[in-house]
């Protein structure tokens, strides 16, 4: 019955979603800021949203840009021969978008823009979608992908989504969003707990741990949602800690059928089924490297809760972290370089980055209860839950520390953050 | 533990101890050893355990008289040791399984909300499974009792303090029909 609950709540998107946002609160910030202007698209208000808002505040919210007043410019620039640059140069902008939205004959939008660069006096890149109304929110993630791209070097991940836990009272939602936290949609609904969501490597498919048979299972579900969620590990025992590798063919995930918590490997959908660890200690939340050759695993074998690593096929692992006595949930970056975890310093749960190159430790929060730590796919942000006043909340950081935003929705307990991967891979 | 005691002789005896048997206790046991069945059944068994009330009335297990009914131990933090006070209910148990070996049990191991949701899922796992374990010394089977983690996931007191902590920090003993 419960099955057949949650099976139906997957599949419908829940209009009623609206209201319980995450909004989002920037709480600090990031040096060397590029100062952009983005200039009202012309004719934008016909498209259900203004694509201009969105481009703004996807940039500012990664703390590397700045949003650089754009009023008293009328009519807005739609070409490059009509932009006064020396106008924004005295505005201090280095970078400036225009652009334009038209309704076109079949319904649909044709929405083109282009990025300038100011002192150059020159275009750096443009780019035309056609697309329906319904695709504008995603359109303008895409061209803030594409402008932070082009001014910092590296790709951007505001057309990727995330995926969180909300409790409200005793009602559980495993939810995918954008990555700014609109455009939320419940994928499951339970009365019993919902935790460790992971995304597959393709964005496909969601692992989770699921309580609704009074002890927890692993399952897989199909995010196109035409599929029941499918149990891969349901063992005597407790089954939990997916993780994917990085070709989406594997699953990690921690049973205890054999005795204690320890890792095993299986297909995707369950079958051959192995044991990875054999310590009869704590062995918990493996997580793969994105080269595949490691997995990075918590343990208590040594006598405290320390991350260790070991070659993804098992074998002998090698003790990571020896500071403190709590030290667990490791997720390595997607470039292999940063090592994230979560570490308890004197009664406070923070959120950790080891340079795995020189091991030097930086402490990149100052919460009470932050966990559940998730990179970015570009790994410049590691999304992760905290609280505040004993509510839980859904907190990001920039993986140097220096940046920090927190994203809440009234009323209920957010949890669990899992950060998909970038579209189209 | 003189339960388990007095198991392990039986068997040893029943399995024929290669020691010479020169121990008083293996004189009683030797009627046990003809078949089943023949002649009048021995009255010394009853009379052996007056303690325990024989008055079936109602269901052991949700007598508050009876220990039976105590179905939670309780944990100090980071902790899953079984602590002495609850020896007496866990012995109880075990020795309502070994003689309803029809009946079957989960163990639901709890942690307080603090630290990582997969780590609390590893610990509550470590506690229901000591709990298990000293189910089975005292006579439960293996195939009887399944032992799983609910980690920091279903707290029964929602408050954030110690008070609540040390509730929360638990493994609760269910027969079967009971989740």
């Amino acid at each position: 019955m419960t099955r057949l609950a949650t099976f139906l709540a997957a599949l419908f998107f829940l209009a009623g979603a609206a209201q319980a946002q995450l909004t989002i609160e920037i709480i600090g910030g990031g040096a060397n800021q590029i100062p952009i202007a983005v200039l009202p698209f012309v004719g934008e208000s016909a498209l259900p949203q203004s694509i201009t808002e969105i481009v703004e505040q996807d940039l500012s919210r990664s703390g590397r840009f700045r949003a650089i007043f754009v009023g008293g410019v009328s009519p807005p620039p739609t070409e490059i021969a009509q932009v006064n640059f020396p106008e924004w140069k005295s505005r201090l902008a280095d970078a400036l978008v225009i652009g334009q939205a038209q309704r076109l004959p079949d319904g649909r939008f044709e929405v083109r823009f282009r990025l300038l660069d100011v002192p150059k006096q020159s275009q750096i890149g443009g780019i035309a979608f056609t697309l329906t109304a319904a695709q504008t929110r995603l359109t303008a993630h895409k061209i803030a992908d594409f402008i932070y791209e082009k001014l910092t070097g590296e790709r951007g991940v505001f057309s990727t989504r995330i995926a969180y836990v909300v409790k409200q009272g005793a009602r559980f939602e495993l939810r995918v969003a954008d990555a700014d936290g609109q455009n939320a949609q419940a994928i499951l609904i339970s009365t019993e707990p919902i935790m460790s969501p992971s995304w597959s490597p393709d964005g496909t498919r969601m692992a989770y741990v699921s309580f609704q048979n009074k002890k927890p299972i692993l399952f897989v579900q199909h995010l196109s949602a035409s599929k029941q969620p499918a149990p891969v590990a349901n063992y005597r025992g407790s089954n939990s800690a997916p993780a994917w590798s990085p070709d989406g063919r594997q699953l990690a995930a921690v049973l205890t059928k054999d005795g204690s918590s320890q890792v095993y490997l299986m297909n995707a959908d369950g079958t051959n089924l192995r044991r990875l660890t054999f310590s009869g200690a704590i062995d918990t939340e493996p997580f793969f490297t994105s080269d595949g050759q490691s997995i990075y695993f918590t343990s208590d074998r040594g006598g405290s809760a320390q991350i260790y690593r070991m070659p993804a096929s098992g074998g002998e692992p090698v003790r990571v972290t020896f500071e403190g006595d709590y030290n667990v949930s490791p997720r390595v970056s997607p470039d292999g370089k940063t090592l994230a975890y979560i570490s308890r310093n004197s009664g406070r749960f923070q959120l950790m980055a080891m340079d795995l190159d020189n091991k030097q430790v930086q402490t990149l929060t100052d919460g009470q209860r932050d966990e559940s730590p998730s990179f970015a796919p570009n790994g410049r942000i590691i999304l992760y839950a905290t609280d505040v006043d004993n509510r839980g909340v859904l907190a990001a950081v920039s993986s140097d520390g220096r940046f920090k935003q927190r994203l809440g929705i009234q009323a209920a307990d957010v949890r669990e953050p899992s950060w998909g991967p970038f579209l189209g891979n | 533990m003189k339960k388990a005691l007095f198991s392990a002789m039986a068997l040893a005896l029943l399995y024929g101890c290669a020691s010479t048997p020169v121990e008083t206790e293996s004189k009683p046991a030797e009627p046990r050893a003809q078949a089943p069945g023949q002649g009048l059944p021995a009255a010394p068994p009853l009379a052996t355990r007056p303690t325990q009330p024989p008055a079936p009335q109602g269901d052991p297990l949700k007598d508050a008289s009876n220990s039976l009914s105590k179905r939670s131990v309780f944990y100090e933090l980071d902790k899953y040791d079984v602590r002495d006070e609850y020896r007496p209910v866990l012995q109880a148990h075990g020795k309502y399984l070994a003689e309803n070996r029809g009946k079957k049990m989960l163990v639901q191991g709890n942690c307080d909300e603090r630290g990582s949701r997969e780590y609390n899922i590893a610990l509550g796992q470590r506690r229901a499974e000591g709990v298990k374990r000293m189910l089975m010394l005292m006579g439960a089977s293996d195939a009887q009792v399944e032992s799983v983690s609910l980690g920091e996931e279903k707290p029964r007191c929602g408050d954030h303090g110690e008070g609540c902590w040390s509730q929360n920090r638990r493994s609760d003993m269910l027969y079967g029909g009971e989740y």
